[in-house]
């Protein structure tokens, strides 16, 4: 390969898309290092922390797609505090002093500010998309920015985010001359939207594909967009409530038979399940169904709407469905891939209405099952291991009992041996979250059969630190770990420290590290960043014998960041 | 679900006299019709905007937020005396900690009892087939984000017993636990903590207690995004509106603190009174005024010393204000708990000093939406 002229080379990688493949593809030898970075186009960096701006943007000058995570996983759950870090500001800054011409900015769990959203605004002429998944800091402002900068703006997509409605003229900002908008979602806005401007942009674009709504966008508003944008192929329905009886309702209902391109439907934030069969006639084309906001259907609604949904791969809906609906979803949806089962009761200690028979019906009626997150009341050892022969094609195996440290209610045995199973059948396992009650048995398991392992979460899990010493030994492929409330020390925690610079992060929180555990590994590993987060205040000196409450490592090319607040410590 | 039984209380006349005892609210009892806000937390305050406050739909109100809004910060634990009074009255439940006499010793034991060294006492953790489920468990509801100590320490569930034990019962130095329809030594065997605590052993046996405990939360379990959780609240609080039921669900707004390094979030769900509100902010934020939160230290390291829980106690320098939908900043305790609920997008814990002025503004405001 090595006769080939840089461009052949260049036109090879082409072909070779994945971010995995291209990292390989660069450490072949210096030649092939220089011709992959010149042509990358798009970078994935999983911690914002592991490297500075400058040095991505002095290795990859043709950047073009750029994604950024921010906080530890955790900090979805409350436990990471606010003001922890994880902010943009700094890459946004960097980017606009330099050449890059970014075109598409994904971020996830990360502090993003009007500022930043207005300089990115300001100073990438060329941007295309924006895609902002869990983060926070930023309000409508901000958004305003975006839209009346962006002249090129082909993707504005906000989940899950936390944001500061000021006001809803944000969508005013778009100029009439903004016609390229391919995907618009603003789903998770709290505030009033200008539904006349909302209109005047969806009839001006004629490319839009993707649209989500926010709950202030009313039925009628929902109609005259369909209208408009009879070519959309995911919709996200705001409110979705009305009189049955109403001449809009009725308009509506001819409508959406026009629009026989939408494949994923999500919102219904609210709604008025009388309202529900309008959308039975594209219900037939579904591949994606996100009732999972939909708190209004309930579970005899929710079932006669999935039974018209035969070609759906994904699924996300509310234990509301029970376990009798789920028994419909698999003798209906034979082609499903993917299901999350959340809990309608969110406090999480009251009941949930899906049990070990919802997930067993499940696996039984769709063997193509390869992601799933499931909250139950309870699981069964025996239901674990019918799940494990009947799909045997898991990547992510999310199960989540609400109560904390539940055995099987049948046995009162541990549950070591149905995830045992899990780990043993699904040879390409890459995700795993635990729940209840675990022994270290459930470790050695993992460690033995889970080889293609990227990320575990545990909790509330173990005897001993052989626990976590199982899987860091034998996951060799271990990537991300993180645990709460288990009883491993620093005997766990340090007896393989070189592991961690193979791994992206490890998070500890109300296990048994000690701070004297914790500083030993960070003199040893000067490549990772071990950060303890301090609450109360305090932390003597001398005191290594004290448990430290929360600890985040991670590998790092920079050292300790300089945004550390005062309550972290970076040893 | 809490919000049907505390709603239910909402409206309840307090009993003011169990409150009388406290030197604090003896300006509640002038009976001239105009109730002293107590915001400062001084007997002789300088609430001089009370006759701003009687409001005849808030009158009923005043009896219980005059003690409800004093944010008096002592031990995370610790029970102001007075508090557990209007617990008793309000919630039907056993006393989170029933009336004693303001001894320092007693506070700091029921601190160290909850704090000290148990860690991986799953046996110990919550109480889960109880299906009572309660508000009062919002020392882990409040620390949806905080790690408060004794939620830190018990790994989540287990200072619910702190709450729900009564203290004379609770052997100093170990843990009460609250089991229940466990069978008991299965989880004892397999959840014994690595390091030699005999706390686990200990805790095992000692399921004392007889009172039904409330199912207690843990913080971040189960692990949902809190955008959902709040999503699904105002959700369902929609849905239910029309059915006419209250809905379940989080609503989680941010806590900052005057001094403190870092916010918390609290999900106001969990509480029905201001009272509530406040003593679980007294809790989460208490070890930033102190300085000291018993970590794992073992019982007695960390105590206080007598002059400062005295002084925190009655000094009350601190004031609990939060921000309305129009951007305002208000006195929490003004407006019936509901329309709190409703308006409040954020709280903030100010110095005294600072809140001063903010009452007037915060009457005329409700008086205009009436």
């Amino acid at each position: 390969m090595n006769y080939f002229p840089d461009e052949v080379l260049e036109h090879v990688f082409d072909f070779v898309a994945s971010h995995r493949d291209r990292n390989a593809v660069s450490l072949v030898c210096r030649l092939w290092h220089r011709v992959e970075r010149l042509s990358r186009q798009r970078v994935f960096v999983g911690n914002c922390y592991a490297l500075s701006p400058e040095i991505l943007i002095a290795r990859f000058p043709g950047l073009k797609s750029l994604t950024l995570k921010g906080k530890p996983h955790f900090a979805d759950f409350n436990l990471v505090p606010h003001d922890w870090g994880g902010y943009v500001q700094p890459w946004i800054e960097a980017l606009s002093n330099s050449r890059i011409g970014l075109e598409e900015l994904r971020l996830k769990r990360m502090v993003v500010s009007d500022e930043s959203l207005e300089l990115l605004s300001r100073s990438l002429a060329n941007f295309k998309s924006l895609v902002l998944v869990s983060c926070e800091g930023f309000t409508t402002v901000g958004l305003a920015a975006i839209a009346a900068n962006c002249r090129f703006l082909r993707e504005l997509d906000l989940q899950e985010n936390e944001i500061d409605d000021h006001s809803g003229h944000w969508l005013s900002c778009f100029p009439d001359s903004c016609t390229s908008l391919i995907s618009l979602n603003f789903a998770c806005l709290k505030g009033e939207i200008n539904l006349a401007a909302l209109e005047r942009l969806v009839a001006r674009s004629p490319n839009l594909r993707s649209l989500r709504l926010n709950r202030a966008v009313p039925l009628e508003t929902l109609q005259n967009i369909l209208m408009r944008a009879p070519q959309l192929v995911d919709l996200g329905t705001g409110s979705y409530i009305h009189d049955p009886d109403s001449e809009t309702y009725n308009k509506l209902k001819h409508t959406i038979l026009k629009c026989k391109s939408i494949r994923n439907l999500s919102g219904f934030l609210e709604v008025a399940p009388r309202c529900l069969p309008a959308i039975y006639p594209i219900c037939l084309n579904l591949t994606s169904l996100n009732l999972s906001y939909a708190a209004g259907i309930h579970g005899s609604e929710l079932v006669k709407l999935i039974r018209r949904c035969a070609k759906l791969q994904r699924l996300w809906i509310l234990d509301c469905i029970g376990d009798k609906g789920l028994e419909v979803v698999a003798s209906t949806c034979k082609e499903l891939q993917e299901l999350r089962v959340f809990p309608s009761d969110v406090l999480g200690v009251g009941h949930a209405a899906v049990t070990e028979n919802g997930l067993v019906a499940i696996s039984a009626g769709c063997p193509k099952l390869h992601s799933l997150l499931y909250f139950c009341q309870q699981m069964t050892n025996a239901a674990l291991i019918v799940v494990a022969k009947n799909c045997p094609n898991f990547i992510r195996f999310r199960l989540c009992i609400l109560e904390p440290t539940k055995p099987d209610p049948v046995t009162m045995q541990p549950l070591d041996d149905g995830f045992g199973a899990i780990v043993q059948s699904c040879k390409h396992l890459r995700r795993l979250s635990l729940s209840g009650l675990l022994t270290d048995r459930v470790f050695l398991y993992i460690g033995m059969y889970a080889e293609q392992l990227e990320m575990l979460s545990v909790a509330f899990a173990g005897d001993s630190d052989k626990g976590m010493l199982y899987v860091l030994n034998g996951c060799k492929k271990l990537r991300k770990l993180e645990i709460r409330d288990c009883p491993y020390g620093d005997k766990a925690l340090l007896t393989d420290v070189g592991k961690y610079e193979t791994m992206r992060s490890l998070w500890m929180s109300s296990c048994e590290v000690t701070l004297g555990g914790c500083k030993t590994l960070a003199k040893e590993m000067p490549r990772l960043n071990v950060e303890i987060i301090n609450e109360h205040d305090q932390m003597e000196i001398g005191s290594e014998e004290q448990r430290v409450e929360k600890m985040y490592l991670y590998r790092t090319l920079v050292g300790p960041r300089k945004d550390a607040p005062e309550f972290v410590w970076t040893l | 679900m809490s919000s049907p039984l505390l709603r239910a209380v909402e409206g309840e006349q307090s009993d003011v006299s169990l409150v009388a005892s406290s030197p604090t609210v003896d300006s509640s009892q002038n009976g001239s019709g105009l109730k002293e806000r107590n915001y400062m937390g001084l007997s002789d305050c300088s609430s001089v905007d009370s006759s701003a406050v009687s409001s005849l739909s808030v009158e009923k109100n005043n009896n219980l937020n005059l003690k409800a809004t004093e944010l008096r910060l002592g031990l995370p634990g610790s029970q102001s005396p007075g508090r557990s009074s209007l617990n008793t009255g309000k919630l039907d439940e056993k006393p989170l900690f029933p009336l004693l006499p303001s001894k320092e010793g007693i506070y700091s034991s029921i601190q160290k009892n909850v704090v000290s060294g148990n860690k991986r006492g799953f046996s110990d953790t919550m109480d889960v087939k109880n299906s009572v489920y309660t508000a009062g468990n919002w020392m882990f509801n409040s620390a949806s984000e905080s790690e408060s100590p004794q939620s830190v320490e018990q790994g989540k569930f287990s200072g619910n017993s702190g709450m729900n034990v009564v203290p004379s019962s609770r052997p100093s130095g170990a843990q009460s636990s609250i089991m229940k329809e466990f069978p008991g030594n299965l989880l004892q065997e397999h959840h014994r903590a690595t390091i030699g605590t005999s706390h686990n052993h200990k805790t095992a046996s000692n399921n004392n207690n007889s009172a039904p405990a409330p199912k207690a939360q843990v913080v971040g379990w189960p692990p949902i995004r809190s955008f959902r959780k709040n999503s699904l609240a105002t959700t369902s609080k929609n849905n239910d509106e029309v059915d006419g039921k209250p809905g379940p669900g989080a609503l989680f707004v941010k806590v900052s603190m005057d001094g403190a390094p870092y916010q918390r979030k609290v999900d106001l769900r969990l509480y029905a009174t201001y009272q509530e509100l406040s003593t679980a902010l007294e809790k989460m934020f208490s070890c930033f005024t102190i300085g000291q939160c018993g970590s794992r230290g073992a019982p007695g390291k960390e105590m206080m010393s007598e002059s400062k829980l005295r002084d925190l106690l009655h000094g009350s320098e601190y004031v609990l204000t939060y921000e309305d939908k129009d951007r305002d900043w208000m006195l929490v305790g003004d407006v019936p708990w509901e329309m709190f609920i409703d308006s409040c997008k954020r709280l903030k814990i100010m110095k005294g000093s600072d809140a001063i002025g903010l009452a007037p503004r915060a009457m005329e405001k409700s008086s205009n939406r009436i």
